[in-house]
């Protein structure tokens, strides 16, 4: 990559965008030469999506030039962005799951032989992409339902490579996997790279573009802050560029000795069908972050405690006496609070407004028709104590950022008052900024006396947040680490030494 | 800029505000414009008032199934349920004054009965209350005419058909108020006051995101069922009137779950629950009743309203679907 650089792919010069007069782009530069990783970062509402947008067709320019291959270029829409080479793999799939991969690659342009679509040659064809990309292994026929949520990227990005893109723009691609499919993906990039095949990465994982990326092009607001080479910045010089702010007042202080008090939780023995042998101590307020591989049970200790999928054997105690968590209201009688992993599907109600979503807990438990006005006025307080940024209370909750969604859910768990809160990925999908605002709230909660047990697959982030450390595998708690942990530690005990506890 | 410093949303050019009632009241309007051009005494009080009294039954069956529809699921029951009422009522009352209240709890107790069965069936033995709901219609049309053996039997007092066909008579200004239409004021107030409380909102959440709402400790199921039973009760209300307006018969409901599901869908409630509000609802109803006087005005057969009300549903449909996608 350090041969004289070669004449750049796409070329866009002074990209602008506006809506409904409000500028959401203006100025952005950007250069991707053949064979390059080009890394595009910035919290979210920087503009990275509309960049992509523009690129891949979906919105026209209002200011600005954009060069493709040498030749200048207005797309008319998605499809004459594909037609010009231009693949783009959303966040979100578009796969018929229903179908097979094959069909998935030649949607709506299948190879046709007598008028028939020409199954052989769509089977062959799609082997062939694969096999080129080094994913020979994934059968052309197989039901793309039937695939992994890695596997089905892959198709995603076959299809592009069907249509000869020649710049592949991935949106925020590891948001779905899991840890060790990233390592897959992120093979997979190097050899499109090696292809000639430039790649626009859009991301706001740091440690990724700084594993693929040459050059790094950062937005704020909408505006070009920098393009950097990624071997000439550090991660915290970037996150500085986004955010304007070092990374390492990125984690808030932990607990002083003698500030984690008496066990508020305690599980003896703890079962179900996914766990076995749990036996956990939760002092009132720690940080205690649980580590450990996607489906290592991580997510079914939260829901035990939540009493969402309750134990079936063992028994729990709170503030020492036993409690029987049968049910999410049983659980949050008991002053137990659950803060879910997929914030879209289970955490809020995406038509209803934000002071709604955050009364919801409320009205649920507690319904109330004297004594509404001050729950609300405690409520609105509760929304700017954890700083909510919206247009307003009633706007619907889907129209916030990620960030702000989790304050709103946030405030709805606070307004219980609860004893023992549980994080389930509590910034995932979430920009650095908001971030840091979670975090700086679980410390916080943590400060005041909560019991604070945080999920995270995000190993700085559970090396940052947590007091202790422990790590499940297979339905159990591996082991216990102290805070001051490496990630080396976290991934051995995640990952076992026998090969068959590794799954 | 904290939420706590600005509370209200900013008007934003171009995108009405979900759940607003503009729309419906836009259409209502319009209609009731078209309709005083051709009637022009229309909405002179003697006509406007009786009209309104006819509504009642299709409002509050609107009503009713508006707590079961923005709980995302339907209640296709009430039809053959008003049936069953006006039938059994007949047979009980037999003409006899005396047994008109007992008679009319007894209404009650029976629709929200099947509603709880309703609600139950859907909720515990996880049936889509499509299918639940179907097969009570279904269930209710057999037993009626198996228990009237195929010819409504008895009759109903007149202290028991007042309610459906009596006014307060010199009223000034007004002329008659019908005793429907009060009885529709209090349900509809009652209804707008439970959509306020926490079981209302609740509701709708519900229908938003039953998971979500599960795991902020909302007995989904416990919510759920309770809708139904309000449809149910609001059926045993629609029947009264029902009976007392157009008298015994088989076809007493016919045909009114289709007339509430479209009234509901007109008045911007979402199908699958999640979004809307109850007098949306019940002005859907009331636009629905005034485009059927319009077509009546115009002599537009009376077979076209079930075109109407599917055409109604499909383009309803196809809105909010449209303006989904392109948010």
């Amino acid at each position: 990559m350090s041969d004289p650089p070669p004449s750049p792919l796409l070329t866009l010069r002074g990209i602008g965008k506006s809506f409904l007069g409000v500028r959401v782009l203006g100025g952005v530069d950007l250069d991707v030469v053949p064979g390059e990783v080009h890394a595009v970062v910035g919290e979210n509402g920087a503009g990275k999506s509309t960049l992509m947008k523009v690129v891949s067709g979906g919105y026209a320019p209002d200011e600005g030039t954009m060069e493709f291959a040498g030749v200048p270029r207005t797309f008319r829409g998605p499809r004459d962005a594909q037609r010009a080479g231009i693949g783009i793999v959303h966040q979100e799939f578009n796969l018929l799951p229903e179908r097979s991969v094959a069909e998935n690659v030649y949607l709506g342009h299948e190879p046709v032989r007598r008028g028939l679509v020409d199954r052989a040659t769509m089977l062959g064809r799609t082997a062939e992409l694969l096999a080129s990309i080094g994913e020979g292994a994934l059968p052309p026929g197989a039901r793309v339902g039937d695939l992994g949520v890695a596997r089905q990227q892959v198709v995603e990005i076959v299809k592009a490579l069907a249509l000869d893109a020649r710049l592949l723009i991935m949106d925020e691609p590891t948001a779905a996997l899991a840890d060790h499919e990233v390592e897959q993906l992120y093979t997979l990039v190097r050899r499109l790279q090696r292809r000639g095949i430039g790649v626009l990465y859009v991301s706001h994982r740091i440690r990724e573009v700084f594993d693929l990326a040459s050059r790094i092009t950062v937005l704020k607001d909408g505006r070009l802050v920098t393009t950097v080479d990624a071997g000439d910045v550090g991660a915290g010089q970037l996150v500085r560029h986004m955010v304007g702010r070092d990374l390492s007042s990125y984690y808030p202080g932990r607990a002083a000795p003698g500030e984690s008090g008496a066990v508020r939780l305690a599980v003896r023995d703890g079962g179900n069908r996914t766990l076995r042998g749990v036996d956990l101590r939760l002092r009132a307020g720690e940080v205690l972050g649980v580590g450990g591989l996607q489906g290592s049970g991580r997510s079914a200790l939260a829901r035990a405690l939540f009493g969402a999928v309750p134990f079936t054997t063992g028994e729990v105690t709170l503030d020492g006496a036993p409690v029987r968590l049968r049910s999410p209201r049983a659980a949050m009688r008991a002053g137990i609070a659950y803060v879910t992993e997929d914030r879209k599907g289970e955490g809020i109600v995406g038509g209803r407004s934000v002071l709604d979503n955050a009364l919801l807990a409320s009205r649920a438990v507690a319904p109330a028709w004297r004594g509404r006005g001050a729950r609300t006025a405690r409520i609105r307080e509760l929304l700017a104590a954890v700083d909510v940024r919206a247009a307003g209370e009633d706007q619907e909750i889907r129209f916030l950022s990620g960030g702000n969604q989790q304050k709103v859910v946030l405030a709805r768990w606070l307004a219980l008052g609860p004893r023992v809160l549980l994080f389930d990925e509590p910034t995932r999908g979430i920009d650095v900024g908001a971030k840091s605002a979670i975090h700086d709230l679980v410390r916080r909660l943590a400060r005041d006396g909560a019991a604070v047990l945080m999920i995270s697959s995000e190993l700085p982030e559970l090396l940052g947040m947590s007091d202790r450390i422990i790590v499940m595998r297979d339905g159990r708690i591996a082991g216990e680490l102290p805070a001051g942990a490496t990630e080396e530690n976290v991934l051995a005990l995640a990952l076992g030494t026998a090969p068959e506890a590794a799954r | 800029m904290r939420i706590a410093e600005r509370r209200r949303l900013p008007v934003r050019p171009g995108r009405s505000r979900s759940g607003s009632l503009l729309p419906i009241l836009a259409i209502l309007v319009a209609l009731l414009v078209a309709l005083t051009l051709r009637q022009p005494d229309f909405l002179s009080p003697p006509s406007l008032m009786s009209f309104l009294g006819r509504s009642a039954p299709i409002i509050l069956l609107a009503a009713g199934q508006y707590f079961v529809i923005v709980a995302g699921e339907f209640d296709l029951s009430v039809g053959s349920l008003v049936t069953a009422q006006v039938v059994v009522a007949a047979r009980l009352i037999d003409s006899e004054p005396s047994r008109t209240w007992p008679v009319i709890l007894l209404l009650l107790a029976f629709g929200a009965a099947v509603g709880l069965a309703n609600g139950l069936i859907t909720t515990r033995l996880r049936v889509p209350s499509f299918i639940t709901t179907l097969g009570m219609y279904l269930i209710l049309v057999g037993a009626v005419y198996l228990w009237s053996d195929g010819a409504p039997k008895g009759g109903l007092a007149e202290e028991f058909r007042r309610f459906g066909r009596r006014a307060f008579e010199d009223v000034p200004l007004l002329g008659r108020i019908p005793y429907a239409l009060l009885v529709l004021l209090v349900v509809a107030g009652l209804a707008a006051l439970l959509t306020r409380s926490d079981f209302g909102q609740t509701l709708v959440a519900v229908g938003g995101n039953p998971r979500t709402a599960e795991l902020s400790g909302v007995r989904v199921r416990s919510v759920k069922t309770a809708a139904f039973v309000l449809s149910g009760l609001s059926a045993a209300v629609a029947a009264i009137l029902i009976g007392g307006y157009s008298g015994v018969s088989f076809q007493a409901g016919a045909g009114l779950e289709f007339g509430a599901i479209t009234a509901v869908v007109l008045g911007g409630v979402a199908l699958g629950g999640g979004r809307g509000s109850v007098v949306g609802a019940m002005l859907g109803a009331l636009t629905l009743e005034t485009l059927f006087t319009l077509m009546n005005f115009y002599g537009v057969s009376g077979a076209l309203r079930s075109t109407v009300q599917g055409a109604i549903i499909l383009l309803a449909l196809a809105v909010s679907s449209v303006r989904s996608v392109s948010r």
